[in-house]
């Protein structure tokens, strides 16, 4: 399937969905919606660097705490419309990753997933202490009620949930093209064995930067609405553990050789998610993520993507 | 104004004795990613379970918490062995330990965290024990008990470890197995037992650790993340898998910070370590003392 037939059924599969939505006046659908299309965008992007090159990133809700609070910087400086902010919040990510990069990648695999959590905190700091953004209070972002497309108002949650899930679509089919272009496979031969790779001519460091750019850039665009999500952003919400698990937990437990892994990981960890915090509580939820994923890497290294593909080729040989 | 020169020495002291404390925390750490190879992210979770459960002798009997921690050692220690078993069995031993086997700590770290959440809240819990109000004067310098004990035990401690990796042949051998396994296959002890032994002897002073971190200051359980920046800073510092570098390196982060909280503010002081940590791992990843 060609890269532009697999994005316009991504966009009708999206405009389906939207549109049952939409018809049966589902609040809620778009408020849980959000979530999940934000976190299917976390975890392609985390697995860009995490599952393509094999570098492990800890520090994903820093870059996405990047991309949410350049939209408060901007909130307050200046309001911008929302598209132009994620545009924003991807390049100040991708910045920050490609520095990142340049500052640890040379280094053996542990350090960089050591200084991703370093980055974190730093920022976390950083943030804390900077009154204009809210400082340790937090900030508050007052949104309309409604907005107007095309000459129609729609409701503003339906607005975000559109725009979140355009950026879902570009982040899988950016993360589908890697992994059938020579740029994916380049980054295969990182993850495989990297002194060897660099022994046959291929510019691992180069390679390493663009996986941290892209990767860290997605996640800035996933946190850029986010603000207008939540109405009130404090660093302990934008910088959560969560995040930095969660999207270390959806592409390892959906699989992590292609695209496909992290988008089943992400829908199924993220419905799951949502069922738990409405009817349990948040933290057995959040405690549900970390068993799942100790048990994956421990009993299903290739996740569901993995055990699916064992079966069928077990059914082949017979 | 003049230099406040009073302050900045007091801060010294403060951050000297902090930094004994912060070579507590990292032995563990030291051991396991410096000598072992094995990052082992969660270590700062088992120090808190370490807190939790001296928190919880000392409330309910009254039992001093350095006491309590040492009488838990061979708990924790067996806890390492089992930790290190599977993740022999599951990662190294199929060469899968970078990716899973950090993913592996990770989703422990968080797991332990959200079940000390949910058993005991997020409330900070303190313990008593009759040095904790009490401090000595020097001068004008203040050596408060509540620092100046965990910093001797800390001390204690590491002048133990070191006898331990220097003099005996299961600690040399501990300090061989990074090395060379083929090498001490020869020498006739099994790697996999002696990385065992030194990953519980890693997880083991983390109850003293724990113990220790409730002394100084209140817990709640997310307080651990605060320190995975510190004792990797320290270790990395030092130079992996050197004792006396790690201790040298926690003194220094301790005078840093001190220095940054006195005089800049608290809010500021987490930001120091992870900045070191940056810093080092771009400029100089060998560590201060490495070759």
């Amino acid at each position: 399937m060609s890269t532009l037939r697999f994005s316009l059924i991504s966009v009708a599969i999206g405009l389906v969905i939207y549109i049952c939505g939409h018809l049966f006046g589902m609040g809620y659908l778009f408020f849980a919606g959000y979530t999940i299309l934000q976190f299917i965008v976390l975890s392609s992007a985390w697995n860009i660097l995490g599952g393509y090159c094999g570098y492990v990133n800890f520090g994903s809700a820093a870059f996405f705490a990047l991309g949410a609070y350049s939209t408060v910087f901007f909130y307050k400086f200046h309001p911008l419309p929302i598209p132009l902010l994620i545009v924003i919040g991807a390049v100040v990510s991708g910045i920050v990753g490609l520095g990142m990069g340049y500052l640890t990648l040379r280094l053996r695999g542990a350090f960089f997933a050591i200084a991703t959590l370093a980055l974190a905190v730093v920022l976390q700091t950083l943030v804390i202490n900077w009154d204009y953004v809210g400082g340790s209070r937090g900030a508050y972002i007052v949104r309309e009620e409604t907005v107007l497309i095309l000459g129609y108002p729609i409701q503003y949650i339906e607005y975000l949930f559109l725009l979140m899930m355009v950026i879902a679509i570009f982040s899988l089919v950016i993360s589908r093209t890697i992994g059938r272009t020579q740029l994916g496979f380049g980054f295969a031969t990182i993850r495989d064995d990297e002194l060897a790779a660099e022994a046959s001519g291929v510019p691992t460091l180069r390679l390493k930067l663009i996986a941290t750019t892209l990767s860290g850039a997605l996640m800035g665009m996933a946190g850029a609405p986010f603000p207008y999500y939540i109405g009130y952003l404090q660093p302990a919400s934008a910088f959560g553990l969560e995040y930095g698990v969660n999207s270390i937990a959806m592409p390892i437990i959906g699989g992590t050789t292609s695209w496909v892994g992290p988008f089943v990981g992400a829908i199924l960890l993220g419905s799951l998610q949502q069922i738990a915090t409405v009817t349990i509580s948040s933290a057995v939820n959040l405690l549900i993520v970390g068993l799942l994923l100790v048990a994956f890497v421990i009993i299903a290294p290739n996740g569901l993507v993995g055990l699916v593909q064992d079966r069928l080729r077990a059914r082949r040989s017979r | 104004m003049d230099f406040p020169f009073e302050l900045l020495v007091n801060a010294i002291v403060a951050g000297l004795l902090l930094g004994g404390f912060y070579a507590a925390v990292t032995a563990g750490v030291s051991i396991s990613f410096g000598m072992l190879d094995i990052v082992n992210i969660a270590h700062p979770a088992f120090i808190i379970l370490g807190s939790y459960i001296a928190y919880i002798v000392n409330i309910s009997f009254g039992v001093d918490p350095i006491i309590v921690s040492v009488v838990m050692l061979p708990a924790f220690y067996l806890l390492g062995t089992t930790i290190y078993q599977i993740y022999y069995l599951s990662f190294e031993k199929r060469g899968q330990e970078s990716l899973r086997g950090l993913a592996f700590f990770f989703g422990l770290l968080f797991v332990t965290e959200v079940m000390l959440i949910l058993v005991f809240g997020v409330d900070y819990r303190y313990v008593e024990a009759g040095y904790i109000g009490p401090s000595l004067h020097l001068g004008n310098i203040d050596f408060p008990l509540r620092m100046l004990v965990p910093c001797l035990v800390a001390l204690v401690v590491f002048g133990l470890l070191q006898l331990f990796v220097t003099r005996t042949f299961t600690g040399r051998a501990i300090l061989a197995v990074s090395q060379d396994q083929l090498a001490l296959q020869l020498m006739a002890a099994d790697p996999i037992r002696i990385k065992r032994i030194a990953f519980g002897i890693s997880i083991a002073t983390a109850s003293l650790a724990g113990a220790l971190l409730v002394i100084i200051q209140p817990v709640e359980p997310s307080v651990g993340r605060e320190y995975i920046g510190r004792v990797f800073a320290i270790c990395v510092l030092g130079g992996l898998g050197s004792l006396p570098g790690s201790l040298v390196a926690a003194m220094l982060l301790g005078v840093m910070e001190s220095i940054t909280a006195t005089f800049y503010g608290p809010s500021w002081a987490p930001a120091v370590a992870f900045g070191f940590l940056l810093l080092t791992l771009a400029f100089r990843p060998a560590g201060l003392f490495g070759r």
